[in-house]
Protein backbone atom coordinates (compact mmCIF):
# COMPACT_ATOMS: atom_id res chain seq x y z
CA UNK A 1 0.00 0.00 0.00
CA UNK A 2 0.98 3.30 -0.86
CA UNK A 3 1.94 5.86 2.06
CA UNK A 4 0.84 9.09 0.92
CA UNK A 5 -1.72 9.12 -2.19
CA UNK A 6 -1.30 13.00 -3.32
CA UNK A 7 2.50 11.93 -4.29
CA UNK A 8 1.25 10.63 -7.76
CA UNK A 9 1.46 11.78 -11.14
CA UNK A 10 -1.80 11.75 -13.26
CA UNK A 11 0.13 9.00 -15.12
CA UNK A 12 1.30 7.35 -12.69
CA UNK A 13 -1.90 7.24 -10.64
CA UNK A 14 -4.06 6.15 -13.88
CA UNK A 15 -1.48 3.12 -13.43
CA UNK A 16 -2.39 2.30 -10.12
CA UNK A 17 -5.73 2.41 -10.53
CA UNK A 18 -5.77 0.30 -13.24
CA UNK A 19 -4.00 -2.09 -11.50
CA UNK A 20 -6.49 -2.29 -8.20
CA UNK A 21 -3.55 -0.62 -6.08
CA UNK A 22 -5.99 1.77 -4.68
CA UNK A 23 -9.28 3.02 -5.93
CA UNK A 24 -10.48 6.75 -7.04
CA UNK A 25 -12.37 6.85 -3.79
CA UNK A 26 -9.40 6.29 -1.73
CA UNK A 27 -7.15 8.86 -4.18
CA UNK A 28 -9.60 11.43 -4.21
CA UNK A 29 -10.02 11.06 0.00
CA UNK A 30 -6.11 11.22 0.53
CA UNK A 31 -6.75 14.82 -1.85
CA UNK A 32 -9.49 16.12 0.26
CA UNK A 33 -7.96 15.21 3.60
CA UNK A 34 -4.98 16.85 2.16
CA UNK A 35 -6.67 20.11 1.33
CA UNK A 36 -8.23 20.24 4.86
CA UNK A 37 -4.58 19.97 6.13
CA UNK A 38 -2.83 22.47 4.44
CA UNK A 39 -5.53 24.83 2.48
CA UNK A 40 -6.14 26.74 5.64
CA UNK A 41 -2.80 28.27 4.96
CA UNK A 42 -2.80 27.88 1.58
CA UNK A 43 -6.40 28.97 0.22
CA UNK A 44 -5.86 27.73 -3.09
CA UNK A 45 -9.67 27.00 -2.82
CA UNK A 46 -12.78 29.01 -3.08
CA UNK A 47 -14.95 26.30 -3.03
CA UNK A 48 -14.17 22.82 -2.10
CA UNK A 49 -16.55 20.17 -3.73
CA UNK A 50 -16.37 16.92 -1.53
CA UNK A 51 -19.41 15.39 -1.99
CA UNK A 52 -19.58 16.04 -5.87
CA UNK A 53 -15.87 14.85 -6.17
CA UNK A 54 -16.57 11.68 -3.51
CA UNK A 55 -19.64 11.05 -6.02
CA UNK A 56 -17.55 11.02 -9.00
CA UNK A 57 -14.92 9.14 -7.82
CA UNK A 58 -17.46 6.41 -6.53
CA UNK A 59 -18.51 6.83 -10.70
CA UNK A 60 -14.54 6.26 -11.80
CA UNK A 61 -14.63 3.04 -9.52
CA UNK A 62 -17.20 1.58 -11.42
CA UNK A 63 -15.76 2.29 -14.41
CA UNK A 64 -12.21 1.10 -13.31
CA UNK A 65 -14.12 -1.80 -12.51
CA UNK A 66 -15.41 -2.39 -15.98
CA UNK A 67 -12.29 -1.63 -17.71
CA UNK A 68 -14.27 1.40 -19.58
CA UNK A 69 -11.70 4.03 -18.68
CA UNK A 70 -10.01 6.96 -20.16
CA UNK A 71 -6.98 8.88 -18.90
CA UNK A 72 -8.44 10.93 -16.27
CA UNK A 73 -10.78 8.93 -15.15
CA UNK A 74 -10.65 9.10 -11.20
CA UNK A 75 -8.25 11.70 -10.98
CA UNK A 76 -8.86 14.21 -8.92
CA UNK A 77 -8.84 18.05 -10.23
CA UNK A 78 -9.33 21.42 -9.58
CA UNK A 79 -10.74 23.81 -11.48
CA UNK A 80 -10.07 27.81 -11.64
CA UNK A 81 -13.11 29.39 -10.66
CA UNK A 82 -13.58 31.52 -13.90
CA UNK A 83 -14.77 27.96 -15.69
CA UNK A 84 -18.41 27.63 -15.40
CA UNK A 85 -19.48 24.72 -13.80
CA UNK A 86 -23.63 23.53 -12.62
CA UNK A 87 -22.77 21.53 -9.37
CA UNK A 88 -20.49 24.54 -7.45
CA UNK A 89 -20.40 28.19 -7.48
CA UNK A 90 -18.06 30.44 -9.98
CA UNK A 91 -17.71 33.55 -8.73
CA UNK A 92 -14.37 34.90 -11.15
CA UNK A 93 -12.84 36.08 -7.67
CA UNK A 94 -15.80 38.66 -7.78
CA UNK A 95 -18.05 40.24 -5.43
CA UNK A 96 -20.16 40.67 -8.08
CA UNK A 97 -20.58 37.14 -8.93
CA UNK A 98 -21.12 35.53 -5.58
CA UNK A 99 -23.19 32.78 -5.50
CA UNK A 100 -23.35 32.51 -8.63
CA UNK A 101 -24.18 29.12 -9.92
CA UNK A 102 -24.03 28.65 -13.65
CA UNK A 103 -27.08 26.38 -15.57
CA UNK A 104 -24.42 25.50 -17.99
CA UNK A 105 -20.97 23.66 -18.06
CA UNK A 106 -17.83 25.11 -19.62
CA UNK A 107 -16.65 22.80 -22.45
CA UNK A 108 -13.78 22.05 -20.82
CA UNK A 109 -15.46 21.21 -18.05
CA UNK A 110 -18.58 18.79 -19.76
CA UNK A 111 -14.94 17.36 -21.52
CA UNK A 112 -13.68 16.23 -18.21
CA UNK A 113 -16.66 14.78 -16.84
CA UNK A 114 -17.00 12.64 -20.46
CA UNK A 115 -13.50 11.23 -19.27
CA UNK A 116 -14.97 10.54 -15.63
CA UNK A 117 -12.68 13.41 -13.67
CA UNK A 118 -13.16 14.14 -10.16
CA UNK A 119 -13.82 17.89 -9.31
CA UNK A 120 -12.13 18.60 -6.01
CA UNK A 121 -13.27 22.26 -6.32
CA UNK A 122 -12.65 25.83 -7.60
CA UNK A 123 -9.48 27.47 -7.29
CA UNK A 124 -8.71 31.28 -5.85
CA UNK A 125 -7.77 33.84 -8.55
CA UNK A 126 -7.44 37.52 -9.18
CA UNK A 127 -10.48 38.99 -9.87
CA UNK A 128 -12.07 38.17 -13.66
CA UNK A 129 -8.61 36.66 -13.86
CA UNK A 130 -6.96 40.38 -13.79
CA UNK A 131 -3.70 39.92 -11.95
CA UNK A 132 -0.21 38.57 -11.23
CA UNK A 133 -0.43 37.36 -7.77
CA UNK A 134 -3.96 36.33 -6.65
CA UNK A 135 -4.10 38.79 -4.47
CA UNK A 136 -6.70 41.01 -6.49
CA UNK A 137 -8.96 37.79 -5.21
CA UNK A 138 -12.16 39.52 -3.47
CA UNK A 139 -11.63 36.75 -0.90
CA UNK A 140 -8.02 37.08 0.02
CA UNK A 141 -5.38 35.99 -1.52
CA UNK A 142 -3.56 32.39 -1.89
CA UNK A 143 -0.52 31.69 -0.31
CA UNK A 144 2.40 30.18 -1.88
CA UNK A 145 3.66 26.43 -0.89
CA UNK A 146 7.06 27.64 -1.08
CA UNK A 147 7.18 30.52 1.27
CA UNK A 148 3.55 31.08 2.50
CA UNK A 149 4.95 35.00 3.09
CA UNK A 150 5.08 35.17 -0.49
CA UNK A 151 2.63 35.38 -3.56
CA UNK A 152 2.00 32.55 -5.79
CA UNK A 153 1.58 34.02 -8.86
CA UNK A 154 -1.18 34.74 -11.09
CA UNK A 155 -3.96 34.94 -11.93
CA UNK A 156 -3.99 31.56 -12.12
CA UNK A 157 -2.26 31.81 -8.66
CA UNK A 158 -4.96 29.08 -6.48
CA UNK A 159 -4.78 26.24 -9.39
CA UNK A 160 -0.59 26.16 -9.36
CA UNK A 161 -1.01 26.28 -5.54
CA UNK A 162 -3.20 23.52 -5.72
CA UNK A 163 -1.23 21.09 -7.57
CA UNK A 164 2.30 22.60 -5.75
CA UNK A 165 0.47 21.68 -2.51
CA UNK A 166 -0.28 18.07 -3.58
CA UNK A 167 -4.05 19.17 -2.98
CA UNK A 168 -4.72 18.73 -6.45
CA UNK A 169 -3.09 16.03 -9.19
CA UNK A 170 -3.91 18.27 -11.96
CA UNK A 171 -5.40 21.52 -12.28
CA UNK A 172 -7.05 23.95 -14.91
CA UNK A 173 -6.51 27.61 -15.32
CA UNK A 174 -6.54 30.59 -17.92
CA UNK A 175 -3.65 32.33 -19.19
CA UNK A 176 -4.50 35.75 -21.05
CA UNK A 177 -0.89 37.55 -20.32
CA UNK A 178 1.22 35.00 -18.89
CA UNK A 179 -2.20 33.75 -16.00
CA UNK A 180 -0.63 30.14 -16.18
CA UNK A 181 2.72 30.06 -17.39
CA UNK A 182 3.81 32.83 -14.50
CA UNK A 183 2.42 30.92 -11.43
CA UNK A 184 3.62 27.85 -12.81
CA UNK A 185 7.26 29.58 -12.12
CA UNK A 186 6.29 30.88 -9.00
CA UNK A 187 4.61 27.86 -7.28
CA UNK A 188 7.38 25.55 -9.15
CA UNK A 189 4.83 23.52 -11.35
CA UNK A 190 4.13 22.63 -15.10
CA UNK A 191 2.21 25.09 -16.64
CA UNK A 192 1.09 25.26 -20.55
CA UNK A 193 -1.12 27.59 -22.81
CA UNK A 194 -1.85 25.99 -25.59
CA UNK A 195 -1.85 28.03 -29.00
CA UNK A 196 -4.89 30.42 -29.68
CA UNK A 197 -7.65 28.27 -30.55
CA UNK A 198 -7.02 24.92 -29.73
CA UNK A 199 -9.25 24.75 -26.72
CA UNK A 200 -12.35 26.28 -26.40
CA UNK A 201 -12.93 29.13 -24.35
CA UNK A 202 -17.26 28.24 -24.34
CA UNK A 203 -17.89 28.87 -20.44
CA UNK A 204 -14.55 30.20 -19.06
CA UNK A 205 -15.63 33.61 -17.79
CA UNK A 206 -14.59 36.15 -20.58
CA UNK A 207 -11.49 38.61 -19.98
CA UNK A 208 -10.24 39.30 -23.63
CA UNK A 209 -11.19 36.84 -25.79
CA UNK A 210 -8.20 37.53 -28.84
CA UNK A 211 -5.83 36.89 -25.89
CA UNK A 212 -7.16 34.16 -23.28
CA UNK A 213 -6.74 30.42 -23.55
CA UNK A 214 -7.71 27.63 -20.95
CA UNK A 215 -4.46 25.23 -19.93
CA UNK A 216 -3.24 22.61 -17.60
CA UNK A 217 -1.02 22.72 -14.44
CA UNK A 218 0.80 19.02 -13.57
CA UNK A 219 3.89 18.18 -11.72
CA UNK A 220 5.30 16.51 -15.17
CA UNK A 221 5.36 17.88 -18.86
CA UNK A 222 3.52 14.46 -19.36
CA UNK A 223 0.66 15.40 -17.37
CA UNK A 224 0.23 18.60 -18.96
CA UNK A 225 0.12 16.54 -22.44
CA UNK A 226 -2.55 14.31 -21.06
CA UNK A 227 -4.62 17.24 -19.98
CA UNK A 228 -4.61 18.64 -23.09
CA UNK A 229 -5.75 15.61 -25.12
CA UNK A 230 -8.47 15.70 -22.79
CA UNK A 231 -9.47 19.48 -23.09
CA UNK A 232 -8.54 19.94 -26.87
CA UNK A 233 -9.94 19.78 -30.12
CA UNK A 234 -13.02 21.96 -32.36
CA UNK A 235 -16.23 23.17 -30.27
CA UNK A 236 -18.96 24.83 -32.30
CA UNK A 237 -19.92 26.85 -28.99
CA UNK A 238 -16.44 28.68 -29.48
CA UNK A 239 -16.05 29.85 -33.46
CA UNK A 240 -12.50 30.87 -32.29
CA UNK A 241 -11.27 27.02 -31.53
CA UNK A 242 -10.24 25.56 -34.63
CA UNK A 243 -11.70 22.51 -36.75
CA UNK A 244 -8.21 20.45 -37.06
CA UNK A 245 -8.21 17.08 -35.09
CA UNK A 246 -6.61 17.28 -31.92
CA UNK A 247 -3.26 15.23 -32.00
CA UNK A 248 -2.10 13.19 -29.53
CA UNK A 249 -0.03 15.65 -27.69
CA UNK A 250 2.59 12.78 -26.34
CA UNK A 251 3.31 11.98 -30.17
CA UNK A 252 6.67 14.06 -29.63
CA UNK A 253 7.89 12.80 -26.63
CA UNK A 254 11.73 12.06 -26.88
CA UNK A 255 15.34 12.00 -24.88
CA UNK A 256 17.45 13.39 -26.96
CA UNK A 257 17.70 16.72 -29.02
CA UNK A 258 19.76 16.23 -32.10
CA UNK A 259 19.14 18.23 -34.70
CA UNK A 260 16.75 20.76 -32.69
CA UNK A 261 17.03 24.37 -32.75
CA UNK A 262 16.79 26.46 -29.71
CA UNK A 263 16.13 29.75 -29.76
CA UNK A 264 17.80 32.34 -27.02
CA UNK A 265 16.03 35.79 -27.40
CA UNK A 266 18.36 38.54 -26.49
CA UNK A 267 15.66 40.66 -25.92
CA UNK A 268 14.69 37.91 -22.79
CA UNK A 269 17.43 39.35 -20.96
CA UNK A 270 16.26 42.17 -18.97
CA UNK A 271 17.17 44.91 -16.35
CA UNK A 272 16.13 43.91 -13.05
CA UNK A 273 16.37 40.13 -13.35
CA UNK A 274 17.74 38.68 -10.83
CA UNK A 275 21.13 36.73 -10.86
CA UNK A 276 19.94 33.35 -9.75
CA UNK A 277 17.07 33.44 -12.39
CA UNK A 278 19.40 34.50 -15.06
CA UNK A 279 21.82 31.60 -13.95
CA UNK A 280 19.54 29.06 -13.75
CA UNK A 281 18.17 29.74 -17.31
CA UNK A 282 21.34 30.01 -18.48
CA UNK A 283 22.24 26.30 -17.12
CA UNK A 284 18.95 24.79 -18.53
CA UNK A 285 20.27 26.12 -22.19
CA UNK A 286 23.58 24.60 -21.77
CA UNK A 287 21.45 21.34 -20.69
CA UNK A 288 19.11 21.34 -23.73
CA UNK A 289 22.43 21.76 -25.68
CA UNK A 290 24.09 18.78 -23.41
CA UNK A 291 21.05 16.88 -24.74
CA UNK A 292 21.60 17.82 -28.84
CA UNK A 293 20.20 21.04 -29.21
CA UNK A 294 21.53 23.64 -31.03
CA UNK A 295 21.22 26.84 -29.46
CA UNK A 296 20.74 30.08 -32.06
CA UNK A 297 20.89 33.71 -30.85
CA UNK A 298 17.60 35.48 -32.09
CA UNK A 299 16.11 38.49 -31.79
CA UNK A 300 11.95 39.29 -31.06
CA UNK A 301 12.37 43.10 -31.82
CA UNK A 302 9.24 44.29 -30.86
CA UNK A 303 9.23 42.60 -27.51
CA UNK A 304 9.71 45.55 -25.35
CA UNK A 305 6.56 47.46 -26.45
CA UNK A 306 4.33 44.14 -25.78
CA UNK A 307 3.65 45.21 -22.40
CA UNK A 308 1.92 48.39 -23.72
CA UNK A 309 0.48 46.47 -26.39
CA UNK A 310 -1.01 44.42 -24.18
CA UNK A 311 -2.43 46.75 -20.99
CA UNK A 312 -4.42 48.67 -24.79
CA UNK A 313 -5.93 45.40 -26.19
CA UNK A 314 -6.60 43.44 -22.95
CA UNK A 315 -8.25 46.12 -20.90
CA UNK A 316 -10.35 47.38 -24.11
CA UNK A 317 -11.43 43.62 -24.70
CA UNK A 318 -12.06 43.69 -20.92
CA UNK A 319 -14.46 46.47 -20.92
CA UNK A 320 -16.47 45.28 -23.40
CA UNK A 321 -16.67 41.64 -21.88
CA UNK A 322 -17.11 42.55 -18.36
CA UNK A 323 -20.51 45.51 -19.61
CA UNK A 324 -22.90 42.21 -18.78
CA UNK A 325 -22.09 43.01 -15.26
CA UNK A 326 -25.19 44.84 -14.50
CA UNK A 327 -27.05 43.29 -11.98
CA UNK A 328 -29.88 42.11 -14.43
CA UNK A 329 -29.48 38.53 -15.26
CA UNK A 330 -27.10 37.56 -12.01
CA UNK A 331 -24.81 38.08 -9.89
CA UNK A 332 -24.85 41.18 -7.19
CA UNK A 333 -27.73 44.34 -7.71
CA UNK A 334 -27.29 47.42 -6.14
CA UNK A 335 -30.45 49.38 -6.78
CA UNK A 336 -30.28 52.50 -7.43
CA UNK A 337 -33.22 55.64 -8.61
CA UNK A 338 -33.22 55.06 -12.30
CA UNK A 339 -31.85 51.87 -14.12
CA UNK A 340 -28.62 53.86 -14.96
CA UNK A 341 -27.87 54.13 -11.33
CA UNK A 342 -28.54 50.78 -10.64
CA UNK A 343 -25.82 50.01 -13.48
CA UNK A 344 -23.45 52.40 -11.60
CA UNK A 345 -24.08 51.42 -7.90
CA UNK A 346 -23.46 47.32 -8.84
CA UNK A 347 -20.80 47.57 -10.93
CA UNK A 348 -18.91 50.54 -8.29
CA UNK A 349 -19.45 48.26 -5.32
CA UNK A 350 -19.42 44.93 -7.12
CA UNK A 351 -16.15 45.10 -8.84
CA UNK A 352 -12.40 45.44 -6.91
CA UNK A 353 -10.08 48.55 -7.75
CA UNK A 354 -8.11 46.74 -10.43
CA UNK A 355 -10.74 45.18 -12.36
CA UNK A 356 -12.03 48.73 -12.18
CA UNK A 357 -8.78 50.30 -13.56
CA UNK A 358 -8.90 48.13 -16.63
CA UNK A 359 -12.51 48.52 -17.09
CA UNK A 360 -11.66 52.38 -17.11
CA UNK A 361 -7.85 52.16 -19.22
CA UNK A 362 -10.23 50.21 -21.81
CA UNK A 363 -13.08 52.26 -22.30
CA UNK A 364 -11.03 55.18 -22.10
CA UNK A 365 -8.84 53.69 -25.26
CA UNK A 366 -11.78 52.38 -26.91
CA UNK A 367 -13.50 55.99 -26.48
CA UNK A 368 -13.99 58.88 -28.91
CA UNK A 369 -10.82 60.22 -29.76
CA UNK A 370 -8.08 58.23 -28.49
CA UNK A 371 -9.66 55.07 -30.65
CA UNK A 372 -6.77 55.63 -33.43
CA UNK A 373 -4.34 56.35 -30.98
CA UNK A 374 -4.50 53.52 -28.79
CA UNK A 375 -6.55 51.11 -29.70
CA UNK A 376 -6.17 50.81 -33.31
CA UNK A 377 -1.73 51.50 -32.52
CA UNK A 378 -1.99 48.46 -30.26
CA UNK A 379 -3.19 46.52 -32.85
CA UNK A 380 -1.14 47.16 -35.10
CA UNK A 381 2.04 46.74 -32.83
CA UNK A 382 0.57 43.80 -32.38
CA UNK A 383 1.40 42.98 -36.63
CA UNK A 384 4.65 43.34 -35.48
CA UNK A 385 4.65 41.46 -32.62
CA UNK A 386 3.06 38.02 -34.23
CA UNK A 387 5.77 38.94 -37.16
CA UNK A 388 8.68 38.67 -35.03
CA UNK A 389 7.37 35.13 -33.85
CA UNK A 390 6.88 33.99 -37.78
CA UNK A 391 10.41 35.14 -38.19
CA UNK A 392 12.05 33.43 -35.83
CA UNK A 393 10.26 30.12 -35.89
CA UNK A 394 11.49 30.31 -39.61
CA UNK A 395 15.38 29.89 -37.94
CA UNK A 396 14.44 27.72 -34.73
CA UNK A 397 11.51 25.10 -33.60
CA UNK A 398 11.83 26.61 -29.94
CA UNK A 399 12.74 29.76 -27.96
CA UNK A 400 13.48 29.12 -24.25
CA UNK A 401 14.11 32.03 -21.87
CA UNK A 402 12.87 32.99 -18.36
CA UNK A 403 9.56 32.60 -17.50
CA UNK A 404 9.16 35.66 -14.98
CA UNK A 405 12.05 38.28 -14.21
CA UNK A 406 12.38 37.54 -10.70
CA UNK A 407 10.88 34.28 -8.14
CA UNK A 408 7.74 35.00 -6.40
CA UNK A 409 7.42 38.14 -4.47
CA UNK A 410 6.21 39.17 -1.33
CA UNK A 411 2.57 39.28 -1.03
CA UNK A 412 1.70 42.87 -0.42
CA UNK A 413 5.05 44.25 -2.29
CA UNK A 414 3.66 44.86 -5.37
CA UNK A 415 -0.36 45.62 -4.84
CA UNK A 416 1.26 49.98 -4.30
CA UNK A 417 2.27 50.08 -7.91
CA UNK A 418 -0.23 48.81 -10.87
CA UNK A 419 2.97 49.32 -13.77
CA UNK A 420 5.33 46.97 -11.53
CA UNK A 421 3.03 44.65 -11.02
CA UNK A 422 2.27 44.29 -14.77
CA UNK A 423 5.94 43.77 -14.92
CA UNK A 424 5.83 40.26 -14.00
CA UNK A 425 4.13 39.25 -17.26
CA UNK A 426 6.48 40.39 -19.43
CA UNK A 427 8.28 37.31 -21.05
CA UNK A 428 4.21 35.58 -21.18
CA UNK A 429 2.64 38.64 -22.96
CA UNK A 430 4.11 38.01 -26.33
CA UNK A 431 2.60 34.28 -26.64
CA UNK A 432 -0.56 35.67 -26.17
CA UNK A 433 -0.19 38.77 -28.70
CA UNK A 434 0.80 36.45 -31.27
CA UNK A 435 -1.50 33.84 -30.37
CA UNK A 436 1.16 30.98 -30.00
CA UNK A 437 1.95 28.20 -27.04
CA UNK A 438 4.31 28.35 -24.21
CA UNK A 439 4.91 25.71 -21.27
CA UNK A 440 6.83 26.68 -18.09
CA UNK A 441 8.86 24.47 -16.15
CA UNK A 442 11.09 23.89 -13.28
CA UNK A 443 14.52 24.63 -13.48
CA UNK A 444 16.36 25.17 -10.50
CA UNK A 445 16.28 27.67 -7.55
CA UNK A 446 17.03 30.72 -6.39
CA UNK A 447 16.90 31.97 -2.39
CA UNK A 448 15.19 28.36 -2.00
CA UNK A 449 12.46 29.19 -4.61
CA UNK A 450 11.55 27.93 -8.48
CA UNK A 451 12.76 29.54 -11.08
CA UNK A 452 11.03 28.70 -14.49
CA UNK A 453 12.65 27.69 -17.81
CA UNK A 454 9.91 29.06 -20.63
CA UNK A 455 9.70 27.00 -24.01
CA UNK A 456 7.63 28.80 -26.66
CA UNK A 457 6.76 27.40 -29.22
CA UNK A 458 5.10 27.62 -32.83
CA UNK A 459 1.45 27.89 -33.30
CA UNK A 460 -0.58 24.71 -33.72
CA UNK A 461 2.83 22.41 -32.83
CA UNK A 462 2.26 22.19 -28.83
CA UNK A 463 3.65 18.43 -30.04
CA UNK A 464 7.49 19.60 -30.55
CA UNK A 465 7.07 21.82 -27.90
CA UNK A 466 6.49 19.29 -24.83
CA UNK A 467 8.63 16.72 -26.61
CA UNK A 468 11.18 19.03 -25.85
CA UNK A 469 10.22 20.10 -22.74
CA UNK A 470 9.85 16.79 -22.05
CA UNK A 471 13.31 15.97 -22.52
CA UNK A 472 14.48 18.67 -20.25
CA UNK A 473 12.74 17.92 -17.28
CA UNK A 474 13.74 14.38 -17.51
CA UNK A 475 16.97 14.82 -18.05
CA UNK A 476 16.98 17.71 -15.53
CA UNK A 477 14.33 16.02 -12.58
CA UNK A 478 13.93 19.40 -10.83
CA UNK A 479 9.95 18.42 -11.36
CA UNK A 480 11.39 15.97 -7.96
CA UNK A 481 11.54 19.01 -5.63
CA UNK A 482 8.04 19.40 -4.01
CA UNK A 483 7.05 22.55 -1.53
CA UNK A 484 7.55 21.35 1.86
CA UNK A 485 4.68 22.15 3.19
CA UNK B 1 -0.06 61.93 -20.72
CA UNK B 2 -2.13 63.55 -17.80
CA UNK B 3 -5.61 63.07 -16.79
CA UNK B 4 -7.80 65.65 -15.48
CA UNK B 5 -10.57 64.32 -12.89
CA UNK B 6 -13.46 65.60 -15.13
CA UNK B 7 -11.49 63.13 -17.79
CA UNK B 8 -11.99 60.00 -15.35
CA UNK B 9 -15.83 61.18 -14.60
CA UNK B 10 -16.59 61.19 -18.32
CA UNK B 11 -14.79 57.59 -18.55
CA UNK B 12 -16.46 56.14 -15.60
CA UNK B 13 -20.06 57.27 -17.13
CA UNK B 14 -19.28 55.61 -20.35
CA UNK B 15 -18.42 52.57 -18.50
CA UNK B 16 -21.33 53.37 -16.11
CA UNK B 17 -18.97 52.69 -13.20
CA UNK B 18 -19.76 54.47 -9.82
CA UNK B 19 -16.83 55.71 -8.18
CA UNK B 20 -16.49 57.62 -5.13
CA UNK B 21 -13.70 61.01 -5.09
CA UNK B 22 -11.46 58.97 -3.92
CA UNK B 23 -11.50 56.54 -6.22
CA UNK B 24 -11.40 59.32 -8.91
CA UNK B 25 -8.42 60.91 -7.98
CA UNK B 26 -6.49 57.67 -7.23
CA UNK B 27 -7.45 56.41 -10.48
CA UNK B 28 -6.50 59.72 -12.35
CA UNK B 29 -2.75 59.48 -11.11
CA UNK B 30 -2.39 55.86 -11.07
CA UNK B 31 -4.52 55.77 -15.39
CA UNK B 32 -1.69 58.60 -15.85
CA UNK B 33 1.01 57.05 -15.01
CA UNK B 34 0.33 53.99 -16.91
CA UNK B 35 -0.68 56.06 -19.78
CA UNK B 36 2.61 57.64 -19.90
CA UNK B 37 4.52 54.11 -20.02
CA UNK B 38 1.95 52.96 -23.10
CA UNK B 39 3.20 55.87 -24.77
CA UNK B 40 6.11 54.01 -25.46
CA UNK B 41 4.02 52.77 -28.75
CA UNK B 42 4.31 56.30 -30.40
CA UNK B 43 7.60 55.79 -31.22
CA UNK B 44 6.98 53.34 -34.00
CA UNK B 45 6.48 54.27 -37.56
CA UNK B 46 3.14 52.09 -38.09
CA UNK B 47 1.39 54.21 -41.29
CA UNK B 48 2.02 50.83 -43.36
CA UNK B 49 0.95 48.06 -40.97
CA UNK B 50 -2.39 46.42 -41.03
CA UNK B 51 -3.52 46.06 -37.23
CA UNK B 52 -4.61 42.47 -35.95
CA UNK B 53 -8.37 42.02 -34.71
CA UNK B 54 -7.90 38.00 -34.32
CA UNK B 55 -6.00 35.65 -33.74
CA UNK B 56 -6.22 32.48 -36.48
CA UNK B 57 -7.18 32.77 -39.61
CA UNK B 58 -10.83 31.77 -39.12
CA UNK B 59 -13.86 33.89 -40.61
CA UNK B 60 -17.10 33.99 -41.24
CA UNK B 61 -17.48 30.32 -38.90
CA UNK B 62 -20.91 29.81 -39.81
CA UNK B 63 -23.04 26.64 -39.03
CA UNK B 64 -26.45 25.08 -40.19
CA UNK B 65 -29.62 27.08 -39.26
CA UNK B 66 -31.05 24.18 -36.47
CA UNK B 67 -33.23 24.93 -33.73
CA UNK B 68 -31.44 23.44 -31.26
CA UNK B 69 -33.06 22.41 -27.16
CA UNK B 70 -32.14 25.83 -25.28
CA UNK B 71 -32.33 25.88 -21.23
CA UNK B 72 -35.31 26.33 -19.44
CA UNK B 73 -36.79 29.70 -18.70
CA UNK B 74 -37.01 29.10 -14.96
CA UNK B 75 -33.15 28.06 -15.27
CA UNK B 76 -32.18 30.91 -16.73
CA UNK B 77 -33.63 33.46 -14.17
CA UNK B 78 -32.81 31.50 -11.58
CA UNK B 79 -30.32 33.63 -10.86
CA UNK B 80 -32.07 36.60 -11.74
CA UNK B 81 -32.08 39.72 -8.36
CA UNK B 82 -35.37 39.65 -9.81
CA UNK B 83 -37.50 38.33 -12.20
CA UNK B 84 -41.83 38.38 -12.51
CA UNK B 85 -43.73 36.45 -14.96
CA UNK B 86 -41.19 35.20 -16.84
CA UNK B 87 -38.77 38.04 -17.37
CA UNK B 88 -35.76 39.73 -15.65
CA UNK B 89 -37.54 42.54 -14.09
CA UNK B 90 -35.72 46.35 -13.96
CA UNK B 91 -36.75 49.67 -13.55
CA UNK B 92 -38.33 51.55 -15.86
CA UNK B 93 -35.55 52.27 -19.24
CA UNK B 94 -37.53 54.93 -20.38
CA UNK B 95 -38.89 57.84 -18.25
CA UNK B 96 -40.02 61.35 -18.65
CA UNK B 97 -36.42 62.57 -18.54
CA UNK B 98 -34.68 60.92 -20.95
CA UNK B 99 -31.26 62.50 -20.14
CA UNK B 100 -31.12 60.30 -17.43
CA UNK B 101 -33.37 57.35 -18.96
CA UNK B 102 -31.34 57.11 -21.66
CA UNK B 103 -32.97 58.26 -25.54
CA UNK B 104 -31.60 57.33 -28.05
Amino acid sequence: MHSDLTRFSAAGARAALDAGEFSAVDLTRAHLARIDAVDGDVHAFLHVMGDVALAQAEAADVRIASGEVLPLTGIPIALKDILVTIDAPTTAASKILEGYVSPYDGTVVARLREQGAVFLGKTNTDEFAMGSSTENSAFGPTHNPWDLSRAPGGSSGGSAASVAAREAVIALGSDTGGSIRQPAGFCGVVGLKPTYGRVSRFGLIAFASSLDQIGPFSRTVQDAAIMLNAIAGHDPRDSTSVPDIAPDFRAGFRTDLTGVRVGIAREYTVAGMEPGVTNAVAAAAKQLEDLGAELVDISLPHTEYALATYYITAPAEASANLARFDGVKYGLRIDGATLQDSYRATRGQGFGAEVKRRIMLGTYALSSGYYDAYYVKAQKVRTLIKQDFEEAFKQVDVIAGPTSPTVAFGLGSRMDDPYQMYLADIFTIPANMAGTPGVALPCGFSEGLPVSLQLLGKAFDEQTLLGIAHAYEQSAGWHKHTAKI
Amino acid sequence: MSLTTADVEHVANLARLGLSEDETELLRSQLSSILEHIEVLQQLDTGRIPPTARMNSLTNVLRDDVVQQSLPQIVVLSNAPQSRDGFFEVRAVMTEDTAEGGSA
